[in-house]
């Protein structure tokens, strides 16, 4: 009998998202601050460390390039809390700089990979026949070359700059968008208001953006938050590779990069930024859990 | 068997797709290639001579089903850089990043499985959540984190394990570790959120009322139901544990594919980067082939439609 | 008469501890199985009858957990047993059958190794080939044609009623002393699920075993059960002998139940319905828990508890005021 309670529940739960699509997501919200502590506070740090990036030249005590020859290598101290590089350049305030270039990245090319991946699936789901053969194909071959290797190429084409990590970051993430889009294109697409729409004399573009695309906001704010953490991995890779992001620019992939070959004797300088990726990478990936939970309960990993 | 034929059959466009895909993004390059492997310093003739050796001045489509020809016999086209034949290169950089990542695999499977097993079944007392919050934490790790912080405790603090790769299995072990962790916590999680939605079955209940005791449950009843998924997801995570392979060898200077990969970017060397990103791709494929035989294997209703 | 039970329920409590509070799914359950009998079970989804049979299995589900009483079968007790222990019995002595044969069979493994299983279980020095032959055996005795065949097929191979017959032949293998059937023909077809009841009937005639029939349709107890108890939110309201129930239905709760039942003969046009539904079990009524629904429900009805009482030998009811019958000569 509890088993039917609760099949109940999910259904009542079930219909309220349907009534109230607009309003849902916002007391949805609510309820998962309430009931996931865990994914509200990943949303604090997210903030913060937003901030800390936007407003990095207030807080950096030293300047992003500032060279002190004489303290090189310092260790962890009041005047340099996270030690200094090989050119006797702050750490902290080198990452609260990089940490500007690791968040854009994270957060910009998800969004264009998003974008692509919207288009792509209404697309592929809306017009079906050879444009869903062709776009879902493309969308395989992506897929299947591992997105790191898949970047490098571009980088090697592009060269290597941060504008083209840029590119190369955005193109790799929209297939799996395209493919939750589709899918859910091709069920809403055979509801009844969509029919309705379209007897009416709708156009096709407008049902897609208007009728169809709303009812995929709450997959797609899931997809973006579990996209970011892997594009901003992907970056800190890349430079950590020595094929992303270029000095003197810097971002927290890159100054791990350069801290190696100090890891037997300065670890620190490896291991502070990889922790600021790891506390980035986690929070985003609890939010993105409590989002689905909150928003999607039914959408496959 | 129809079922699975089909299946490699449909992968035959997409595998022509990434050639052609990775053919034409490594040739958009403005400029002649050869004139970029040789420099400025050599005059017009032996460009000339070289373009024409390389086939660089027919028509792309021509030289595209050239190389398609090509890769269809084993032959993957000459090093810039080292000017040997890029399948050989490949085939001497196979085995080590096989080993890798059969390693890593049988690592991620072990450890991720037990615990994944082990915290559904104490689900939300204090094991389950340290097992959880470690997976996450193991999830959230940039593989270059976990390979540095492995380098440095056990091969440099403690000394236990050799720093780099020295072609003995030793010296694998931490490679191999850094390569599973990210896949371990994946295995963990989906394995546990997968079981406890299987013990919720009701052939689970119908086992016990025969009088399964619950361990026998556990291996004999749920375990390969709730394997399903699992499996899936570890199809998928071939393609990122070869990204990943691409930064433990080279951290652990392991002479492997993704080595190869990195050091052809720094040689501008394209045929060896085309050739290693055809053949990661075609082990991805063949490993989601693979994922697909098993779960028919370990599903029945799959069968069905034989 | 001295009639030996084979199980005996007392004052069993099993309640679920749910974030909103306590539930009292089964509370305060006296239930006799004598040997060879089949007893029915009857109530509407949701009043505790699985809960009930789920205590004696030890199959209750997170957060449920039996609280006090005592569960005796065969002479022993078994409530607070450690789950091993409880295995041990349960299968070769006690053995079950679900209401959905489509999912209560593992769908990746064959049906004929899931009988075989049973038996393996509990008879360690039995060899496989001969296993293999009781599993034959019992298959066709259940009514399975081409039993080596279907040996071999998986679950998503066989109709529902195949699979039920499946499942019958896994809760007989060991013979066991009692069977509990938990609403096992709600999800088959009429037709099958009079074979499936016949088919359980001769069962219990040739190997003497009893059965706990669990249903909400009193129509299936008529035919099939000696005996019958009637459970709203938790508790028996009603028991008697099948035709003393029948004949003089005491509660207005098993009243309502059998005016539920489509009859041929009798006013067709409507179909009688109880009122209401089943009380949320966390905020029950003060009094009789039915009195929400009942049609003859006085003031004291909602004031104070009610407790079984006997009305007539071997007839019990919870009831203030329950229905008089009116003796009708010839009846």
């Amino acid at each position: 009998m509890f088993e039917h309670e609760d099949k109940n529940m999910a259904l009542n739960e079930d219909l309220q998202s349907q009534i109230g699509e607009r309003d849902g997501i916002r007391d949805k919200l609510k309820r998962m601050c309430r009931e996931n502590p865990l994914a509200a506070v990943s949303a604090v740090v997210i903030a913060i460390i937003i901030l800390m990036a936007i407003f990095a030249p207030v807080i950096a005590p030293y300047g992003e390039a500032e060279q002190d020859l004489i303290n090189r290598l310092q260790a962890p101290s009041a005047e340099h809390w996270l030690g200094t590089d090989e050119l006797g350049r702050d750490l902290f305030s080198r990452m609260l700089y990089g940490s500007r270039l690791s968040i854009t990245i994270g957060i910009l090319p998800s969004l264009i990979s998003l974008t692509i991946g919207v288009v792509a699936g209404l697309a592929a789901g809306y017009f079906g026949g050879w444009v869903d053969y062709v776009i879902m194909r493309v969308a395989d071959v992506m897929l299947s070359i591992p997105s790191l290797i898949l970047a490098m190429v571009v980088m090697y084409t592009l060269g290597t700059s941060t504008v083209n990590l840029f590119i190369a970051l955005s193109m790799t993430g929209w297939s799996s968008v395209a493919r939750v889009v589709r899918s859910q294109t091709l069920s809403i697409k055979q509801s009844e208001y969509v029919e309705a729409a379209r007897s009416i004399g709708v156009g096709r573009w407008k049902i897609m953006f208007r009728h169809i695309l709303p009812n995929c906001i709450p997959s797609l704010i899931v997809l973006f938050t579990l996209n970011v953490p892997s594009a901003i991995l992907s970056e800190s890779s890349l430079s950590f590779l020595g094929i992303g992001v270029k000095v003197p620019a810097a971002s927290w992939g890159l100054i791990v990069n350069q801290g190696r070959q100090f890891l037997f004797t300065q670890p620190w300088l490896c291991l502070a930024p990889c922790v600021a990726i790891m506390i980035v990478v986690l929070a985003f990936n609890f939010l993105g859990d409590g989002l689905r939970d909150a928003l999607d309960p039914y959408m496959q990993r | 068997m129809k079922y699975f034929l089909k299946r490699v059959i449909g992968t035959i466009p997409v595998l022509l797709g990434v050639v052609l895909l990775i053919f034409v993004m490594l040739r958009i390059i403005p400029g002649n290639p050869v004139v970029i492997l040789l420099g400025e310093h050599y005059d017009q003739a032996t460009i000339d001579r070289l373009t024409d050796l390389m086939g660089y001045d027919q028509p792309i489509l021509l030289q595209f089903v050239n190389y398609v020809k090509g890769a269809l016999v084993g032959d993957l086209g000459v090093s810039y850089k080292y000017s040997r034949p890029v399948t050989e290169m490949i085939m001497e950089a196979l085995p080590y990043t096989i080993r890798l990542a059969l390693m890593a695999v049988v690592f991620a499977w072990g450890l991720g499985l037990i615990t994944g097993i082990i915290a559904a079944v104490k689900k939300n007392n204090f094991i389950d959540r340290m097992f959880m919050g470690v997976s996450l934490l193991g999830v959230s790790m940039p593989i270059f984190m976990t390979s540095l912080l492995l380098q440095y405790i056990f091969a440099f603090k403690l000394g236990w394990l050799p720093m780099t790769e020295e072609g003995t299995f030793a010296s694998m072990i931490l490679p191999a570790i850094a390569l599973g962790w990210n896949s371990a916590g994946s295995v963990a999680r989906m394995t546990r959120s997968s079981l406890i939605e299987v013990m919720q079955a009701d052939y689970i209940d119908t086992a016990r009322a025969k009088g399964l005791r619950k361990g026998a449950v556990i291996i004999g009843h749920a375990l390969k139901n709730s394997l399903l998924p699992v499996v899936t997801m570890m199809a998928l995570q071939l393609s990122s544990m070869l990204s990943g392979a691409v930064i433990t060898e080279s951290v652990f200077a392991i002479p492997g594919i993704g080595r190869l990969a990195t050091t052809a970017i720094n040689n501008r060397d394209m045929p060896v980067l085309q050739g290693t990103v055809l053949f990661t791709t075609v082990i991805v494929i063949a490993g989601n082939l693979l994922a697909d035989f098993l779960y028919s294997v370990l599903d029945p209703r799959i069968r069905k439609g034989d | 008469m001295e009639e030996k039970n084979i199980l005996e329920i007392r004052g069993l409590k099993s309640y679920f501890f749910t974030d909103n509070g306590v539930v009292p799914a089964v509370d305060g359950v006296d239930l006799d199985i004598p040997e060879g009998k089949i007893i029915g079970l009857v109530g509407e989804s949701g009043c505790g009858k699985s809960m009930t049979v789920r205590s004696v299995m030890g199959l209750l589900k997170y957060p449920g957990r039996v609280v006090e009483g005592s569960i005796r079968f065969d002479g022993r007790e078994i409530a607070g047993l450690k789950e091993n222990e409880l295995r041990d019995i349960c299968g070769k002595d006690i053995s079950m059958i679900f209401q959905e044969p489509m999912t209560s069979l593992n769908p990746v493994i064959k049906v004929g190794k899931q009988v075989r299983e049973t038996l393996l279980i509990h008879d360690r020095s039995i060899s496989r080939e001969e296993a293999d032959r009781r599993v034959i055996e019992i298959f066709k005795k259940v009514g399975i044609s081409e039993p080596e065949k279907r040996f071999n097929s998986y679950p998503h191979q066989l109709s529902g009623g195949l699979r039920q017959r499946v499942m019958i032949a896994m809760a007989m293998i060991c013979k066991p002393k009692l069977l509990i059937a938990d609403e096992p023909t709600t999800a088959l077809d009429v037709t099958i699920e009079a074979q499936i009841l016949r088919l359980m009937k001769e069962l219990r005639d040739e190997t003497g075993m009893s059965v706990l029939l669990i249903t909400h349709n009193l129509g299936v107890v008529a035919e099939l059960c000696d005996y019958i108890y009637v459970m709203y939110a938790g508790k028996i309201v009603e028991q008697a002998e099948t035709f003393e129930l029948f004949d003089h239905t005491a509660h207005p709760y098993t009243q309502g139940l059998l005016d539920s039942i489509p009859r041929i003969g009798r006013n067709a046009d409507r179909l009688h319905t109880i009122p209401g539904v089943v009380p949320n079990l966390l905020h029950l009524p003060k009094g009789c828990a039915f009195c929400n629904r009942c049609e003859l429900a006085e003031k004291s009805c909602h004031d104070q508890g009610v407790e079984l009482r006997e009305i007539s030998p071997g007839h019990k009811v919870r009831c203030i005021k329950p229905i008089e019958h009116k003796e009708v000569t010839g009846s």
